[in-house]
């Protein structure tokens, strides 16, 4: 076998969290915390502080693991499990506090798109500027103009400032650039959360031909589905340690029973005034308990199932889910058109979202249960996670039109004959 | 043109091997690197030149107008009400002669101290020699100061003193600035991510620093066995021979070369805490 691309070794990293504060019990404590905090700020800052009163925390703890030359990797985790500290390190951001890692030939690490774009100037000098930022030579960037507009589809707005653009251009510009880096290990962090759904096809295609050329990849994301589909292997990150390395098919597997295991763990407190009045069960997906990491097919439908209990009566009761994409809410289900007045029972709710109705894409889910009268309510939030599957749109619907939702049977169509 | 592609052939090659470790104490500047990025630099430098002007009315006549008035203010403050000596030259000319280095020295570090927090959307985000930010922020002052450069030059014929042949160490002199710029300005951009202090401190520095540099007064006001405590200033130096370079008057050699010794000295050290402190910047800001 060659050398690996990429090798970690024992990699650690700590960042101090903040000061536990004094107690602030007296006016005393008050005073001699404030009078104190310049000094003690001073010592922080400068580096050489090694008090108590500092909380330390350890974003990555003993992580090794290896990449082959041309190998795509995924790495995931949930939020605060170390993946976005991982990447930093590999793209020499910031330093491990202990280990090693070493990355043979040139590396780039997108961690966003549009780095470094500033508004006034134009796409052009965008172009060179973002070039730069990534390491591309001058010459570089001149050859592989044309190529980089193109696929931006931004030609006629080369010359305009980049302030002017529209955001889905700008994306579109910065991910173009990014995307005609010629590297050997390129680190990818959720860019591809970006663009409407076309673009992002299009952006998953050219990491695919990337690999295929013999590039090195890490991807991070959410987008368990993109992981599926790009990456042969895949790490999973828990609290900073590494939970799991193997196939991606065995990974995902792994994670939704990490996320799984959480759950259960967690049960089921809401948080609200409502939370302890209204008790949540159980959580089903497509009659699995699973509640995170499953891959829905395009084409069948989601069954959300809840259980849950009311420990006294309420008035104008109702359940809600919430299900977003991103920061973005898609879409709310209620499991009732009025709010109901219910006894002190238990109960369940079924909700379903019709198949070919959601974009591709990962999906988390709150719920929520409400009194409408009392406005009071309590909240799970991001108590599940769906994913759908990619390629449902390539052989049913133009990428073109495809938007976050979508009703197959909006319409119907009725044929007018000439007489 | 060989040497350069192929050090950049090097640090962007296939077989390059980057070793990513703990940062350990301090360490020396890889000029190599440096040079490998050094279109990064033209880049930024060019963005920093081309936005700055981008949407003024006045555009890059503001490179003139922001020096050409503070010398009419000097000139009616200090030349004409406070009558300050001017070593026997029209004042105008005197104090732009100095105003020239000076401006360009306080907008340099003024810049440079806030580039790196100003730009820590990049430092967060990506991998460059940090060292790039505050060195492209001090190149984007030198149009700036070319151009006041011909508006000295243009005054000197309009007040009737003659060019020189001392104008021909004004490059060196323009080259001993910027060192100085940049070892002020490294040091002022790394100390301001770890303390924000800095960012309300550098005007102070900056204004006292403008009164214990011989820009309004001449070097002669002070008596002559004080004066090697002004030249421990190392701007103050520079600020007499651009004046010696443009009046064509003899330079003071020793005061010179104290001013050069310590302005090594500064960026020496300016550069080394940089890179001292280089590592953390992305915890830190």
């Amino acid at each position: 076998m060659s050398q690996p691309a990429v090798r970690v070794e024992g990699l650690w990293k700590e960042y101090v969290v903040g000061q536990v504060r004094g107690a602030h019990g007296t006016f005393y404590d008050l005073l001699s915390v404030s009078l104190k905090a310049p000094f003690r700020r001073l010592r922080r800052l400068g580096g050489n502080e090694q008090s108590t009163d500092t909380e330390h925390f350890w974003a990555l703890k003993d992580v090794s693991f290896e990449v082959q030359p041309g190998e795509v990797i995924g790495v995931i985790g949930r939020n605060g499990a170390g993946k976005s500290t991982l990447l930093k390190i590999l793209s020499r951001i910031t330093a491990p506090t202990q280990g090693r890692v070493s990355v043979r030939g040139r590396l780039a690490s997108l961690l966003e798109v549009g780095t470094g774009f500033h508004p006034e100037l134009s796409g052009r000098e965008n172009i060179f500027l973002n070039g730069a930022i990534l390491g591309m030579t001058r010459a570089e960037v001149t050859r592989k103009f044309d190529e980089i507009v193109a696929f931006a589809e931004v030609e006629k707005f080369v010359d305009t400032p980049v302030k002017r653009y529209s955001s889905g251009m700008y994306v579109r510009l910065a991910f173009s650039v990014a995307a005609s880096l010629d590297v050997d290990v390129l680190i990818v962090d959720e860019v591809l959360a970006v663009g409407d759904t076309a673009f992002q096809e299009k952006c998953l295609a050219r990491m695919g031909d990337l690999s295929s050329g013999g590039r090195t990849v890490l991807l991070v994301s959410h987008n368990l589905s993109a992981v599926s589909r790009l990456c042969s292997r895949a790490v999973v990150l828990d609290q900073g340690s590494l939970a799991f390395d193997g196939a991606a098919s065995e990974a995902i597997v792994e994670y939704a029973a990490l996320m799984n295991a959480r759950i259960v763990r967690q049960a089921i407190t809401g948080s609200g005034p409502l939370a302890e009045t209204a008790l949540l069960t159980s959580l089903a997906i497509n009659g699995s308990s699973e509640s995170y990491g499953q891959i829905i097919k395009p084409g069948d439908p989601i069954l959300l199932q809840i259980a849950g209990k009311l420990l006294e009566a309420l008035r104008g009761f109702r359940v809600t889910l919430c299900v977003f994409k991103g920061d973005q809410m898609v879409l709310c289900l209620h499991d009732a058109a009025e709010p109901e007045d219910v006894g002190a029972m238990a109960f369940q709710s079924v909700f379903t979202i019709p198949n070919f109705f959601l974009s591709p894409g990962t999906y988390s889910v709150d719920v929520n249960m409400y009194s409408t009268y009392s406005s009071r309510w309590v909240v799970w939030k991001g108590i599940a996670s769906f994913s759908v599957a990619t390629e449902w749109h390539v052989l049913y619907e133009p990428t073109h039109a495809m938007g976050l939702v979508n009703l197959r049977q909006a319409g119907t169509r009725t044929y007018l004959h000439e007489s | 043109m060989t040497t350069t592609t192929e050090s950049q052939e090097e640090v962007f090659s296939r077989e390059h091997l980057t070793v990513i470790k703990p940062p350990q104490g301090w360490r020396m500047l890889d000029w190599r690197e440096l040079f490998a990025y050094r279109e990064l630099l033209w880049v930024l430098t060019m963005r920093d030149i081309k936005v700055r002007y981008k949407q003024t009315v006045l555009g890059a006549a503001w490179a003139i107008v922001r020096p050409f008035t503070t010398m009419v203010i000097f000139s009616l403050v200090f030349g004409q009400l406070a009558k300050m000596p001017s070593d026997g030259y029209p004042y105008p000319v005197f104090v732009y002669a100095a105003l020239l280095p000076w401006t360009f020295f306080a907008g340099a570090i003024s810049a440079s101290g806030q580039s790196l927090v100003g730009s820590a959307h990049l430092v967060s985000k990506v991998y460059f020699p940090r060292l790039i930010i505050p060195l492209s922020s001090v190149g984007a002052g030198l149009v700036d100061l070319l151009i006041s450069t011909g508006i000295l030059l243009l005054m000197m014929l309009w007040y009737g003193v003659g060019w020189s042949v001392n104008l021909l160490a004004a490059p060196l002199l323009m080259i001993a600035v910027v060192f100085i710029a940049l070892g002020v300005g490294t040091w002022l951009s790394a100390l301001t991510v770890a303390y924000r202090d800095f960012t309300h401190l550098t005007p102070f520095i900056v204004q006292i620093w403008m009164y214990v540099t011989p820009v309004i007064f001449p070097v002669s006001i002070v008596p002559e066995r004080w004066q090697w405590v002004l030249y421990m200033n190392p701007m103050t130096g520079l600020v007499e021979g651009f004046r010696s370079a443009f009046l064509g008057k003899s330079f003071d050699v020793s005061g010179l070369a104290i001013s050069c010794g310590i302005a090594a000295a500064v960026f020496v050290l300016g550069v080394a805490y940089f890179e001292k402190v280089e590592r953390r910047f992305a915890d830190i800001i």
